[in-house]
Order: C-alpha cells, then sequence, then structure tokens
C-alpha cells in the first residue's frame, strides 16, 4: 500500500468523521440492523424505500447510509439466524445452521461474539482491499473504450445470470426483459419517445424507484401473504458474550479463510453477500477432519460464512465504484442513488469526486465499529422486534412505498406503475423467475445501448470489432466460458446441490 | 390448462416472454431501424424483442416437454387487496388528502392477511396515518395536502 492510499484513506475519514455524515452512517447501519432482524423486508426494498428521502441529502451522506443499510442488514440478519433459527436475510442461511445449535447448547453468547468479531475483521480487511485495489482498477478502466465496456456488461450480465438460482434459460430471459424495459423512454440519439404507448408519463422512461419497490417490495408482500404462519419467538436469555481463549483460537482460522473467500467472491460480477456465505460454509465442512460436526454446532460453521458474507458485501462495491457496472440489485440501487444525485458512475467518480470516493469507503469502517459496539448490548432490543406480528408489519411497509414512490415526482403515475411491477414481480416469482437479472438488466439497458452504438459507430458497423480489439475478445470469453460451464452437466448438478442446502 | 402441458410454469413464463416481445416489437414498429453502422432508435430494442421471443419459445416447448409441479396457493387474496388499494391511494391523494387516502388504503391492505381484525387494523391504521404525517409531512416537508379539496381542504 502506497502512501497515496493512506492520505487519501485520511482525507476519507475526515469526510465520514464529519458529525452529519456520522449521523447518517448511524441512521443507516441502525435500519440495516433492523431490517436484517425482520424477515420479509430485505436490503434491497428498504434501500428503494428509501431512496426518495435521500434527494435532500448531499451525495456522500446518501451514500454512506445507504450503504451502511446494506452491511448492516447482514449483520443483523445472522443475529436472528443464531438466536431463533431465522434468518433475516438470505445470506445468514447457513448461520442458521450451526449457529442456532449453538444456542440450543447455551453458547449464544459465544457464536453472537464470533459472528460480530468476524464480521468486523473482514469489514476491515475489505475496506483496505478496497482502497488498495480500487484506483488501479479505475485507472485501467479509463483506458477502456466503448467496445470494452459493451463486453464488460455482458459480462457483469452474463455471471449475474449464471449465479442465479433456478433455471438459466429464464434468467437469461430475465436479463433480456430487462434490458428491453430499460429502453422505454426516449432515444438517447435522436430523442425520439419508445413504447410510450400514447403515455406521456412513459416519455421519460420507467421510474427506476417505482419499478424496485413494486418488483421488490410489494411483490415480496404479497408472497408473504401466501403462508401466514405466525412465527413463535423464543429467545434464551444470552449468557456471557466473552469466549475463553481456547474458544476464541478455534475462530482465527475460519475468520481468516472466510474473509479471503468472502473478497474475492464479492468481487465478481453476480457475487456478494449470499454467494460468498454459502461458498464460505461449505469450504469450511469440506476442509474440516471431522466434517459430521458441521449441523451440530460447530463454530466453523458460524465464523467462516459470517466473515464472508461481510467481506463480499463490501468487495463488491469495487466493480460499482470503478466501473459503473452493479454487480447484485443492491449495487443497482446505489448506481441508481448516483444518477439521481447527478453523479455519473464509473471509473471518473475516484478523480471527480474523491471525497465522495474515500468517504465512502472510509464509513465502511466507520460503520462496522458502530455495529460492534452498537449491537452486541442491544440484541435483546432486536429479538424484540421480532414479536411484532406481520400482518401489523406489512400496512406500513406499503404505506411508506406508496409514499416514497409518488414523493419522489409527486406523480400518481409513478404510484400506478409500482403496483404494477408488484403484480408482474409476484407472478414472475410464481412462474419461478427471479427478479434480480431482471433488475440488472433494467440499469444497465440504456449504458449497453449506448456503448453498443458507439462501438458500431467507429467500427462502421462491423461486428467483429468485439472480438478484435483484446480486452473486450477476453471480456466476451469469459462471458460465454461462464455461461457454459453452467450448462455441462456435471457442474449444474453440484449447483443445484449449492443452492439446495 | 391444456393436458399437452407438462410444466404450466415454465409454459406459462415462455408465453409471457413471446407475448411481452410481441407488444414491444409492436411499440416500435413505425421507428427507424437503421442499419448497424448507424443505429436507429428501433434497433437494440429490436434485437432485444426477437432475442426475448426466441428465449420464450425455448421455455415454452420446454414447459411441453418436461414434466414438473404444477403453480400453488396464488394468493389471490393478498394480490388484489393489496395492489387495488394501492392504485386507490395513487387515484384519489390529490383530492382526499393525505390522511383520509393513506388511512383507507392502509385499512384496506391490512385485509389483505388473513389474521385481519377490525380493531386492530382501525388501530394500526390511524398509528401509521401519524407517523405517517409526523415523518413525511411535518419532518421531511413533502407538499402534500393533509385534507384535500374533496373534503373541504383547499
Amino acid at each position: 500500500m502506497d502512501f497515496n492510499v493512506i492520505t487519501n484513506l485520511g482525507m476519507g475519514f475526515e469526510q465520514a468523521l464529519s458529525l452529519a455524515n456520522l449521523f447518517y452512517c448511524f441512521l443507516g447501519v441502525l435500519l440495516g440492523t433492523l431490517v436484517g432482524v425482520l424477515p420479509g423486508l430485505g436490503p434491497v426494498a428498504t434501500i428503494a424505500m428509501l431512496l426518495p428521502i435521500t434527494f435532500q441529502l448531499p451525495p456522500t451522506s446518501a451514500l454512506i447510509m445507504l450503504a451502511g443499510i446494506y452491511y448492516g442488514a447482514q449483520y443483523g440478519g445472522s443475529t436472528t439466524a443464531i438466536l431463533i433459527n431465522l434468518p433475516g436475510e438470505s445470506s445468514s442461511v447457513v448461520t442458521a445452521i450451526d449457529g442456532y445449535k449453538l444456542a440450543r447448547q447455551g453458547r449464544a453468547g459465544f457464536a453472537l461474539f464470533t459472528a460480530a468479531v468476524g464480521s468486523f475483521f473482514a469489514g476491515t480487511v475489505a475496506t483496505f482491499l478496497i482502497a488498495g485495489f480500487a484506483p488501479p482498477l479505475a485507472a485501467v478502466a479509463l483506458s477502456f473504450g466503448p467496445a470494452e465496456y459493451f463486453s464488460l456488461m455482458v459480462l457483469g450480465l452474463a455471471a449475474s445470470v449464471a449465479l442465479a438460482h433456478g433455471s438459466l434459460i429464464k434468467a437469461v430471459a430475465m436479463v433480456v426483459l430487462g434490458l428491453l424495459l430499460g429502453t422505454v423512454g426516449q432515444d438517447l440519439y435522436t430523442g425520439t419517445p419508445r413504447f410510450s404507448f400514447g403515455m406521456t408519463e412513459l416519455a421519460d422512461g420507467l421510474e427506476f424507484i417505482a419499478l424496485v419497490m413494486g418488483l421488490f417490495g410489494i411483490g415480496e408482500i404479497i408472497r408473504n401473504l401466501e403462508d401466514e404462519t405466525e412465527r413463535s419467538v423464543f429467545a434464551q436469555k444470552v449468557a456471557s458474550l466473552i469466549p475463553t481463549w481456547s474458544d476464541f483460537k478455534a475462530t482465527i482460522n475460519p475468520i481468516v479463510r472466510g474473509t479471503g473467500l468472502g473478497t474475492v467472491l464479492g468481487i465478481l460480477p453476480g457475487g456478494g453477500a449470499m454467494l460468498s456465505s454459502f461458498a464460505a460454509y461449505s469450504f469450511e465442512k469440506r476442509i474440516a477432519k471431522d466434517p459430521s460436526r458441521f449441523g451440530k454446532g460447530a463454530i466453523e460453521g458460524v465464523a467462516a460464512p459470517e466473515a464472508a458474507n461481510n467481506a463480499g458485501a463490501q468487495t463488491s462495491f469495487i466493480p460499482m465504484l470503478t466501473l459503473g457496472i452493479p454487480s447484485n440489485p443492491v449495487m443497482a440501487l446505489m448506481i441508481g442513488a448516483m444518477i439521481i444525485q447527478g453523479i455519473q458512475p464509473g471509473p471518473n467518480v475516484i478523480t471527480e469526486k474523491p471525497d465522495l470516493f474515500w468517504g465512502l469507503i472510509a464509513s465502511m469502517w466507520v460503520g462496522n465499529v458502530m455495529l460492534l459496539v452498537l449491537n452486541l448490548p442491544m440484541i435483546g432490543m432486536w429479538v424484540k422486534f421480532l414479536t411484532v406480528p406481520y400482518h401489523l408489519l406489512f400496512p406500513g411497509i406499503v404505506a411508506v412505498c406508496c409514499i416514497g414512490v409518488y414523493s419522489v415526482s409527486n406523480n400518481a403515475f409513478d404510484v400506478y406503475t409500482m403496483a404494477f411491477f408488484g403484480v408482474v414481480g409476484y407472478v414472475l416469482v410464481k412462474l419461478d423467475c427471479e427478479p434480480a437479472p431482471l433488475l440488472l438488466g433494467f440499469v444497465i439497458g440504456k449504458m449497453l445501448e449506448e456503448y453498443l452504438r458507439r462501438a458500431m459507430l467507429l467500427s462502421r458497423g462491423d461486428p467483429l470489432v468485439f472480438f478484435q480489439r483484446p480486452i473486450s475478445a477476453v471480456l466476451l470469453i469469459l462471458a460465454i466460458a461462464a455461461l457454459v460451464i453452467v450448462l455441462v452437466p456435471s457442474i449444474s448438478k453440484k449447483r443445484e446441490e449449492a443452492f439446495r442446502e | 390448462m391444456p393436458s399437452f402441458v407438462k410444466n404450466p410454469k415454465d409454459f406459462l413464463a415462455g408465453l409471457l416472454f413471446v407475448v411481452v416481445a410481441g407488444l414491444f416489437a409492436f411499440g416500435i414498429a413505425d421507428l427507424p431501424i437503421g442499419t448497424a453502422f448507424r443505429m436507429g432508435p428501433g434497433y437494440f430494442p429490436m434485437l432485444l424483442c426477437i432475442l426475448l421471443a426466441a428465449l420464450g419459445a425455448v421455455i415454452m416447448l420446454n414447459g411441453i416437454a418436461v414434466e414438473a409441479e404444477p403453480i400453488k396457493n396464488f394468493a389471490w387474496r393478498g394480490l388484489l387487496n393489496i395492489v387495488l388499494p394501492i392504485v386507490f391511494f395513487g387515484a384519489t391523494l390529490r383530492g382526499l388528502g393525505f390522511v383520509l387516502a393513506l388511512g383507507i388504503a392502509v385499512f384496506g391492505v391490512s385485509i389483505a392477511s388473513t389474521h385481519f381484525r377490525t380493531r386492530t387494523a382501525l388501530l394500526n391504521t390511524a398509528l401509521l396515518v401519524f407517523f405517517g404525517w409526523l415523518i413525511f409531512i411535518w419532518g421531511l416537508g413533502l407538499p402534500i395536502q393533509v385534507w384535500g379539496p374533496w373534503v373541504g381542504g383547499y
């Protein structure tokens, strides 16, 4: 790490430690923990609900708060996974397996402590990694032409498809549908309205926030209403949090391994917190001397996935910050937030908005400290929140969605758009089509078209340009490989197994 | 569902993709396509429509060929009771104002749950409207009227 990174990080901490930004960071991690604890309300829906509120904030504060929600949610999800076997987030599903067993054995405090320390360690490593790796990556990206950008986006989409649940071809179709929805609105070059179907409201395109709230907020609520069995909350007293030295020693190696795995998987397009935690768990199980301990309260089964999901959540910011390409739905929302704030995401952000870039990075570490200090003493309170029954909770979520989406441009049309995509989201889920690839396609749609048209203009209409430029060719070959690998029977079987676990 | 469909989920999903692709293709039918060199506004969308229709067709065929489980417990009650109040909120917010539009919508949404009890739902609605007003209108100052012109506001 060279000197520059340290001065830059110093500047970032100056930003992150300002009173206002500390407050928004705190608000973000607090809200994030809350939604992490509550099942049926994920970070994507929450960030979408809060996007309209962040309009009034300065860009740095807005992004700091939204980022806090994301990694705060990873944290909250694991608390309920351990205490009551109810993972609040998909990324903490594996934590519940061994974490809850430990809690049943009266060692909930140890498991919670391990999860907290693991997350904190992973968060620290990931923060410095972003600080060290993002600038050179962005410098490379500055030399990219339109052909490279096009291929890079194709790779990002292909990878997210390869890592999605279920049917590959349906995921591809969802990406294409998302791209198509993204082209609604005026054409970039000629200003011709497209797909307006006679509605003037569609001239500017579909409202991003309305689409996300519908697909992920409203659609999810309808799905939750299918089966309303009340969850029984049974939380035992958490005994001492501080483990013995020998217990602590057993967690060190899994935490380091989980951090490493999560860091790498987070950077990959399509990766992020969930994939990281699943991979870390199965890796620990494979290298364990006695794999049969897993599922019966092995502390490695808590330490490694918890470190991995936090590391993955943070390093997934790298492609977003340096290339302007979202690797998962949360990053797609962050890009949406930047565009709303008038910032063009991409490699220029580091040089043009250094205070925002470094401030955001420094705030991640600050946020991790806050999570550690705040949440361990507050575990009892978080568990209390679970006693709020869902049938009292969801009308509130609907209310916030309605007001939020209306306030974007004081327009009832956006409310209807949200309702429409709520239906679409539910129907698609019932047909086993995951909505996440659609969102990525929607965010990338306009950019992809622009780079395609520019590249083709430069090459005078020769599509081979994407294979003649070496970086572009490599990226496209990687994209094709990602899809082909998933189709190979032996690997696709493993992929199914991994998602079933 | 016709008897030759073995996997209704895939069949319907594929059908949906084909229909949407057709709709969009219809929507850009009169836009200039252009050439690969100078793409018109219709070029990229048309490319996507063709791709989506092709993918949809394959998924449909898959739905005919491979046996799978049917669609279970479609939440009609939830769907209608969530979506209709939201549309109501959008349609009446200007006329009725914040309190009534949100109150009626939230109460309507509550009916979607099988655990619906009139008294708790009313109480919950009152609380949500109050906090909604506190946060969004009093706190954030959103330009929404508390009482609309239909009920004597201005």
